[in-house]
């Protein structure tokens, strides 16, 4: 097979392009910016008589010229090619561009809606799940037992060893660096005050809540999500049985549930790790102990495991509400989970602060 | 039609772990064919299939396309060969991040070195060409399963391939556009000499384009007929492939 050309002339009729050769995607992709100066000269006529073979890409490069410019010659088999690829293109019209608009204003005009219209949904799923909770405690033969207990074990019991780990580490971690500045003004007996009242009003709670957001939140965004891209939670709907019921309430009363125990492992972890820095600083267990009885209150304590309850309602609900609005296609459900950790940390840190407010108002 | 042989099957067997899904399946496909792999469902069309084109192991025997053992074919010519044929997957199998458009670029990205108008004007095209012109730039998750199919058939057809495997392409689609897919199918064979190798159930399209056919069977675990579409309808005389051709119950 003869390489590919294009040439033109003049002739009576006009200008003429001449092509020859085999017109596949590689002449194509060598002939395009020839194609493109030769298109500037306006050339009347295509011949194709010299054409070998041509395939579609070959015709898209031809049929660049538009339908104004007559073709003559070429085989039967060419011009079928040709005549195929030109009634394609006819019914796939270029879309049209979309007006250009003043970008900063509309992003932020979209932002304010999406942010109004997320808050509104946001209260509508609430509002759903009270309801729901409202059904069930009047039937409690609706609540699925077997699915909560599931969700107690996932989320509760497989979360011990990390949230054991963790509390171990940062009550090591807070202990050693409060230490430093305190052996200043020979103070380290103050170190298990400081450690323990962050970690049971603050702290505690608050990691503890980062793990179930990381563990759970995600993991159910992503069980919910997979299910609404499946159509099951619409096969659910169909079936007269109440998503909310279902799949909601459960992981939402696991959350709260599991929450202030997560917490009291966090702390009495972190507490540990604090010990043994104050023992290898030479402070024996009964002075850690003594100073903590005398300086945490059991409001203190309680405090932080009441937050937690609210910090596991907020994180499963914005889990679930992820998985449920999950959109279209294959990476609808990996945004879910995204959205559920994002969400779920910064609701409870936002939580957090509010609590800090009320607390002090309360006097706590 | 010439005689070239574009694939050449002998004695074929395909196991997975202890269960041997077909064995000793033989047949040639001439270029230009239009061959069509009949089958109830689980016989292991789809199998057959990718052993073809190597995406299954063959357990026993040989499979030839377009000249190449891919058995012992390196990987340059593996490349080479697999740019040579077109194949729209049972599932329909597009990305779903990208738009119908981007999903028939993509060959043409990858194995081409045509500049960007050139790829999208063709991969207009080629949607033009299935009746998906107005949906190229909507994302896989909103067309329907029959649009899918038809998407996948566009991205087989992008590098306009020598052959063309298509996996149950009219299954879900209403007749029109079945009929309209028959046709384009035809059309493409007959124009350019493209080898059509196509599993389907639509006895309609079967007599319409196939040229010969073989029928897969589960209980024999391997073929049962081979021949001209017509002819197995009015001769054949095993019962589950006249049962088939006669619609009848077996
Ligand atoms: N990867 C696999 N592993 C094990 N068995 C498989 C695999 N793929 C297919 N099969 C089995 O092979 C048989 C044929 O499948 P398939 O080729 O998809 O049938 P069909 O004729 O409907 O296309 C089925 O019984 C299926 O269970
Ligand atoms: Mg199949």
């Amino acid at each position: 097979m003869t390489e590919a050309t294009l040439t033109s002339r003049a002739a009576p009729e006009g200008t003429v392009l001449i092509f020859s050769g085999r017109l596949d995607a590689e002449a194509a992709a060598a002939l395009w910016t020839a194609m493109t100066r030769a298109l500037a000269a306006k050339p009347n006529v295509i011949d194709l008589s010299d054409v070998d073979v041509m395939d579609s890409a070959g015709a898209i490069l031809v049929l660049r010229a538009g339908d104004a410019v007559a073709v003559q010659g070429g085989s039967a088999d060419v011009l079928a090619v040709l005549e195929r690829n030109r009634a394609a293109l006819k019914a796939a019209p270029v879309p049209s561009e979309t007006p250009r608009e003043f970008a900063p204003i509309t992003r932020f005009g979209g932002a304010v809606y999406g942010g109004m219209q997320a808050a509104l949904s946001g209260i509508a799923f609430a509002g759903e799940a009270l309801v729901a909770a409202l059904r069930v405690m009047f039937r409690p033969r609706l609540f699925r037992g077997g699915e909560f207990l599931r969700h107690l074990d996932e989320i509760g019991l497989r979360a011990f060893p990390l949230t054991l780990l963790l509390g171990f580490l940062i009550g090591l971690i807070l202990a050693y660096q409060s230490s430093i500045p305190l052996k200043r003004f020979g103070a380290e007996i103050f170190v298990p005050n400081l450690v323990g009242i962050s970690l049971l009003r603050e702290l505690g709670a608050l990691l503890a809540g980062v793990v179930l957001a990381g563990r759970t939140g995600s993991a159910f965004a992503a069980e919910l999500g997979t299910m609404t891209v499946n159509e099951e939670v619409n096969a659910l709907r169909i079936m007269g049985i109440d998503p909310m019921v279902m799949l909601v309430l459960p992981r939402i009363l696991a959350g709260i549930l599991v929450m202030p125990v997560l917490t009291l492992l966090m702390n009495l972890a972190g507490l540990t790790g604090m010990t043994v820095v104050m023992q290898s600083l030479g402070f024996p267990w009964s002075a850690v102990s003594n100073q903590l009885q005398q300086w945490l209150s059991l409001g203190d304590l309680m405090g932080g495991l009441f937050k937690s309850m609210c910090f596991g309602l907020v994180i499963a609900a914005i889990g679930c509400r992820a998985g449920l609005s999950a959109g279209f296609g294959p990476r609808a459900v990996g945004d879910a989970a995204t959205a559920a950790v994002v969400g779920g940390i910064v609701a409870i840190v936002a939580m957090d602060g509010v609590f800090a407010i009320l607390f002090f108002r309360l006097g706590i | 039609m010439n005689d070239e042989t574009i694939i050449r099957v002998e004695n074929l067997a395909v196991r997975f772990g202890p269960r041997t899904i077909f064995k000793d399946v033989s047949f040639e496909v001439k270029r230009g064919e239009v061959f069509i792999i009949l089958g109830g469902s689980g016989c292991g069309k789809s199998t057959l299939l990718k052993a073809l084109i190597g995406i299954v192991p063959i357990a026993a025997g040989r499979s030839e396309i377009l000249g190449v053992d891919l058995a012992q074919a390196d990987a340059e010519g593996r490349l080479g060969l697999l740019q040579r044929i077109g194949v729209m997957w049972q599932s329909g199998a597009l990305f779903g991040n990208m738009r119908l458009s981007e999903n028939v670029e993509l060959p043409l990205e990858e194995h081409t070195d045509l500049p960007r108008p050139a790829r999208e004007a063709l991969a207009r095209a080629k949607l033009g060409l299935v009746g998906l012109g107005d949906a190229a730039g909507l994302l896989p998750a909103e067309i329907s399963g029959g649009m899918a199919k038809r998407a996948g058939i566009a991205r087989a057809m992008a590098l306009d391939p020598p052959l063309l495997i298509l996996d149950e392409p009219s299954a879900g689609l209403d007749p029109i556009t079945s009929a309209g897919l028959d046709k384009l199918i035809l059309d493409i064979a007959r124009s350019t000499g493209t080898t059509f190798v196509v599993v389907t159930h639509e006895l309609q399209s079967i007599l319409a384009i196939g040229d010969r056919c073989i029928m897969l069977d589960k209980e024999a675990r391997g073929m049962i007929a081979m021949g001209k579409p017509r002819e197995l309808r009015d001769t054949a005389t095993h019962p589950t492939v006249r049962s088939f051709f006669r619609r009848e119950a077996a």
